[in-house]
């Protein structure tokens, strides 16, 4: 499996092959407090780069999951949907939230790097 | 106008707090430990909370203060006895609630607790009905603190003898450091407590001494799942100056008297809505599965007519599940009646619940 890149709007992707696998970043969870509801789209669907695929919910606010990366989605992670409380513990891990077949590569490698988007949470505390 | 902040406020940055702008006050949402710990560490042991935002609002006068508070508070307030508490509201002219509060008679006259976003408008509406011989005061030089949970007795007792004598919605002064405080056994979370009015120079003194007994801080956050949960109205959501509290489900807090008699705000629609019912009330809902239904989501009847609003809806840590409480058309409050819920375009199933959705423990 690749590298991970990552999302200004928070979430990562590793990529294996044309699948990449999508969630939403340690740091995001940390804003986000408690998750207790998650939805996640079903395999078929397709996503645009940047257009809403998954919803995440904390007990304070709903909040949007957007694809970083245009595609098809194959699966989405129903683990997550059953105990949305596993996404706080292991977000970057078995806490994904869905895999798509891509379509340009070139969006995956335009991602920011783990440093970049370390120094980007610096800059961006909210 | 300039964010204000609380005497606890260096506390709860040292705490952890993340802080959120409310009525006008920087105030912590959560602590390091987040909503769903804080408001089980609550349920199972004991938290504290700085509600010092809210107004604490002082009469003093006569008999006669009695009666003109009567007049916007349907409360029975000429036979309260000294150190009884009622909740209660301010109504306006059409019944219309413009705050819900906790009155105390005291010594002099009464105390009330007001909401921090409502708390300057209420003192105007008040004074509208009051005479020159009655003294009045919002207190700022005082703190207010909300000890709540199964432990709370057990705690506070050890730095405050004689407050387990306290019976649920009483209060009384006590002794604390050569202060004197008032507290009274009450709160908003569904759990056996007190709130306890000290002033800003002894606050930190008594926080220390309840961090050292393990007791958590418990931010707005774990306030709201925890008064959802035990059925209880927010201001600003259940309630508004538009909602009367026969819509609210809340005919329980005017006095018995009161509704006989009348003689306040918004007496005539309401003495109406006793014997007729209300179009819509309030009502408790529990989605299906793992869906919220958050405020303002639409409710539907589950032959997909649009037959209400939901005010608040969070995931109740301690039900374990999404609840909500909302308005809906009065024939289709009966506990049980299933419902629809749009979220994000999609509806869900759902029913009109009991309330509360987490049983109370208070200590009558």
């Amino acid at each position: 499996m690749s590298e991970k890149k990552f999302s200004k709007k928070h979430e990562w992707v590793s990529l294996e092959g044309d699948v990449a696998t999508v969630g939403i970043t340690k740091h995001a969870t940390e804003l986000l407090g408690d998750i207790v509801f998650a939805e996640v789209p079903d395999a078929g669907k397709s996503v645009e780069k940047e257009g809403q695929a998954a919803v995440v919910e904390s007990t304070k606010a709903a909040s949007d999951v957007y694809s970083p990366i245009s595609g098809e989605i194959t699966e989405g992670n129903k683990t997550i949907v059953d105990d949305p409380s596993s996404i706080n513990k292991d977000p970057e891990g078995a806490s994904w939230f869905f895999k798509l077949k891509i379509k340009d590569k070139g969006e995956f490698d335009s991602l920011m790097s783990k440093e970049e988007y370390e120094k980007f949470c610096k800059d961006n505390p909210n | 106008m300039e964010v204000q902040k609380t005497a606890l406020y260096n506390i709860h940055k040292n705490l952890g707090a993340k802080f959120v702008p409310f009525a006008g006050y920087e105030m912590p949402i959560q602590y390091k430990d987040g909503i769903v710990k804080e408001h089980i560490s609550t349920r199972t042991y004991a938290g504290f909370f700085d509600v010092s935002h809210m107004g604490q609002f002082f009469l003093e006068g006569d008999e006669t203060l009695s009666e003109a508070l009567e007049k916007i508070i349907p409360a029975d307030l000429k036979s309260l006895k000294i150190n009884h508490s009622k909740y209660s509201f301010l109504l306006n002219n059409n019944g219309g609630i413009i705050d819900d509060l906790i009155v105390t008679k005291t010594e002099k006259g009464f105390s009330i607790i007001l909401n921090a976003a409502c708390k300057e408008n209420d003192i105007k509406q008040i004074l509208k009905f009051l005479g020159n011989n009655h003294k009045h005061l919002l207190n700022n030089d005082l703190s207010l603190i909300a000890l709540q949970g199964p432990k709370s007795v057990e705690i506070l007792e050890k730095l405050i003898p004689g407050v387990s004598n306290l019976k649920f919605m009483t209060g009384n002064n006590f002794d604390f450091d050569n202060d004197n405080l008032y507290i009274t056994r009450s709160g908003y979370t569904g759990e056996d407590g007190f709130e306890i009015s000290i002033s800003n120079q002894k606050v930190e003194k008594l926080i220390n001494f309840l961090i050292l007994n393990e007791v958590k801080p418990i931010g707005l956050g774990a306030r709201d799942t925890l008064r959802l949960e035990a059925g209880l109205c927010l201001y600003g959501h259940e309630l508004n100056e538009k909602i009367n509290p026969i819509e609210a489900n809340l005919k329980w807090a005017i006095a018995k008297k009161r509704k006989d008699i009348g003689g306040f705000n918004g007496w005539d629609k309401i003495k109406n809505l006793l014997t007729t019912g209300s179009e819509k009330i309030r009502v408790g809902i529990k989605p299906e599965g793992k869906v919220i239904a958050r405020e303002n989501t639409k409710i539907f009847s589950t032959d997909d007519n649009e037959i209400g609003l939901v005010t608040s809806g969070t995931f109740g840590p301690s039900v374990n599940a999404p609840v909500a409480m909302g308005y809906v058309k009065s024939n289709f409050a009966k506990v049980g009646t299933p419902i629809k819920l749009e979220v994000r375009g999609k509806k869900y199933g759902g029913k009109v619940s009991e309330l509360p959705f987490y049983k109370k423990s208070y200590v009558k």
